[in-house]
């Protein structure tokens, strides 16, 4: 096994170096691409846009003053699209104070979970989207297997754009993650005669809770 | 995988009298152009973008051994193993050892062209694991047992009542009995039955829209979240992407999905946009506990030495399928193989032997539009046009049309011969189609003549008509 995938290794490579006229590898270091790719320009308040941009997608979204309305919201939430009160929530969040009633487990989603709560890296403003980065404290599958994702981002995590995000990302010295998602509204599909329908195998329903600054 | 791209005469006229699927080609190609232009019209960096991707795809495919390399170390050093397939059998084979070790019984996918080009899914089955497809697209031509008709909306041929009817068929065994007559009842349903299937599989399968060289990250774009399921729930992820999806850095990266959705379906952004690096982290509580990338050559690096590396750009979007007249009068299927539309015209032949497809690159009337819409600026015209060269110069095109070639370049070649032909010729044939303003029929043009009319002439050659037009101006 190991023989022949060291095998198709040196084939590929050496199929490739013969194409661009070398024999053996290229000592010299390859030099980048000077320059940056045009990042989009767009006036007005990022925050304001970024609400924006989740609407048009779909998402649905409610201005709290701070993390001691998430209890509250999350309640009004699940009520409102009649779920359960057992939630799935984000290890990152056990701090928070949840409603009499409420059972909150802190693990990686079920098949049965029907909501569940996550903080997110950043929020990106140019075409609305929020950044959630795997860990033992936020595992991927919350973001997709419940029917509901409920997301809180704080105003001060909103940036312009993606280029604003890996910046962030670098300077904060976190290795990369598993997985890294960027979400824009709950899940879709227009496979069957281009008709939208939403929930289509990710969340029905993405709603967002925006701690202001 | 053999291509049947030899019968495409015939897929054709199916097609072109199928009415269902001409609707459903009006509808999508509608919908998809209509779209995109607005996006793009709201967007004044989309040139600049544009101008930026093809640079980014140029730089990487001139340093394409040393990029492979550093995103291979990164994957590794990440934990993921990186394999490399010249072949389309050696990137089975590979597939088929690593499901074997990890004694597995069944498989999801994620929506991957790859996989389709590499015929996965049939050596899966022939070697006893279960297959499922979860993009509901591919996941319904699955059911059907059909090839995809357009890369990004595998299933566009199929109407609800298609639909409805394989899924009373498929999973009225697994206890869904109420025929189904609504799109969201249907997608509801599809839901319903994969999400038993994402808990249970042993090894996801997705593609890879992009490599990262700097974090060593595959990356998928869905709308649907199937394929973050697929590569989420199951023990062991596969991902299968060409050799030339590798991109230097994040940042580069972003420029591209940029492009991609405004381009594939008139969107900002598709829904999900996943990064995969690696195996889940000794911490984590999901995710996989193997990554594995296949790296498939099968023909590229070919493609990067000669005149066809510029094909080498493309990322897949579908843009050149829904801007084509070909593509959007035939649908897919009539492409023979999993490639269709301009790119397929061009893929098709260089992957399989352009001995095995004669008739994709000629069915093109090089209007162009294929390039002025392409994310990463392709000129699939002239592609299109060299690989009819080459059938040409390897004796692939048919005598009558060699023997009038050669007669017409003869004539083209002699200045004189051909205005005397012209002064002959036009006035004649302007007499003949005097009276209706076009000919119906033509001697040894019928091939023509049969199915169209052609315009009559004026009277005139142009020749005459330009002196005539410089006499009259001061």
């Amino acid at each position: 096994m190991s023989l022949t995938l060291a095998a198709g290794r040196a084939r590929v490579l050496a199929d490739i170096r013969q194409s661009l006229d070398r024999i053996g590898p290229s000592h010299e270091a390859i030099v980048p691409l000077p320059g940056t790719g045009p990042r989009p320009a767009f006036d007005g308040d990022v925050v304001e846009r970024f609400v924006a941009k989740m609407l048009e997608k779909s998402a649905t979204l409610v201005r709290i003053a701070s993390l001691a309305d998430v209890g509250a919201e999350v309640a009004r939430f699940v009520a409102t699209v009649k779920a359960s009160q057992r939630l799935c929530v984000s290890k990152a969040l056990a701090a928070i104070d949840w409603p009499a009633g409420f059972e909150v487990e802190h693990r990686a989603a079920r098949r049965e979970d029907e909501t569940s709560v996550t903080p997110c890296f950043a929020a990106v403003a140019e075409s609305g989207g929020i950044v959630t980065l795997s860990g033992p404290d936020t595992p991927s599958t919350l973001n997709f297997v419940p029917d509901n994702h409920i997301v809180i981002v704080h105003a001060a995590q909103v940036v312009r754009d993606f280029e604003d995000v890996w910046t962030q990302w670098r300077a904060s010295g976190r290795p990369m993650p598993r997985t890294v998602n960027i979400i824009s509204g709950p899940s879709r599909t227009a496979d069957i005669e281009m008709t939208i329908q939403l929930g289509a195998h990710g969340p029905r329903r993405l709603h967002i809770l925006l701690v202001a600054a | 995988m053999q291509a049947p791209s030899t019968t495409f005469p015939q897929r054709v006229s199916v097609a072109i009298h199928d009415k269902r699927l001409q609707a459903a080609l009006d509808h999508a190609s509608g919908g998809f152009v209509r779209k995109r232009a607005a996006l793009v019209a709201a967007q004044p960096e989309f040139e600049a973008l544009r101008e930026r991707a093809r640079s980014i795809k140029d730089h990487v495919l001139a340093n394409l051994d040393g990029y492979l390399e550093r995103y291979e170390a990164q994957v590794v050093r990440q934990g993921g193993h990186v394999h490399w397939a010249s072949t389309a059998e050696e990137a089975r084979d590979i597939i088929l050892a690593i499901c074997r070790d990890a004694k597995a019984k069944t498989i999801t996918k994620g929506k991957s062209m790859v996989s389709e080009e590499i015929g996965i899914n049939d050596a899966l089955e022939a070697a006893g694991y279960e297959v499922i497809e979860t993009d509901l697209g591919e996941y319904i031509i699955q059911l059907a047992k059909e090839p995809p008709s357009h890369i990004i909306v595998p299933a566009v041929h199929k109407t609800r009542e298609q639909v409805g009817d394989l899924f009373d068929e498929h999973h009225r065994p697994l206890g869904y009995t109420k025929h189904l007559t609504e799109v969201s009842e249907m997608v509801n349903e599809a839901r319903q039955v994969l999400r038993g299937h994402y808990f249970r599989a042993d090894v996801g399968i997705t593609g890879g829209n992009f490599l990262i060289a700097e974090t060593g990250s595959s990356l998928i774009v869905t709308n649907e979240g199937n394929g973050d399921l697929t590569q989420t729930l199951a023990r062991v992820h596969i991902v299968t992407s060409g050799i030339e999806r590798v991109v230097p850095t994040l940042d580069d990266a972003v420029t591209f999905l940029r492009l991609l959705a405004r381009s594939a379906t008139g969107q900002e952004t598709e829904t999900y946009t996943t990064l995969s690096t690696g195996p889940r982290r000794t911490d984590d509580l999901d995710g996989p506990q193997e990554y594995h990338v296949v790296l498939v050559d099968n023909g590229r690096s070919k493609m990067l030495g000669g005149p066809f590396r510029e094909m080498l750009r493309c990322i897949r979007c579908g843009a050149c399928l829904n801007h084509c007249p070909v593509y959007t009068s035939i649908g897919g299927h009539a492409y023979g193989w999993v490639y269709p539309g301009p790119m397929g015209s061009v893929l098709t032949p260089l992957i399989n032997g352009i001995d095995k497809a004669y008739d994709l690159p000629n069915a093109c009337t090089l209007n162009g539009r294929c390039q002025t819409v392409c994310p990463v600026k392709i000129p699939l015209p002239g592609l299109l046009r060299e690989l009819r060269r080459q059938q040409f110069e390897s004796g692939l095109t048919p005598l009558p049309i060699r023997l009038a070639l050669q007669a017409w370049a003869a004539l083209a070649q002699r200045a004189g011969l051909y205005h005397l032909a012209m002064r002959i010729g036009i006035p004649l044939l302007s007499r003949l189609g005097r009276r209706r303003g076009v000919l119906s029929w033509l001697p040894l043009a019928t091939g023509w003549t049969d199915t169209r009319d052609l315009p009559a002439p004026q009277g005139q050659t142009f020749q005459q008509a330009w002196s005539a037009r410089k006499g009259a101006r001061p």
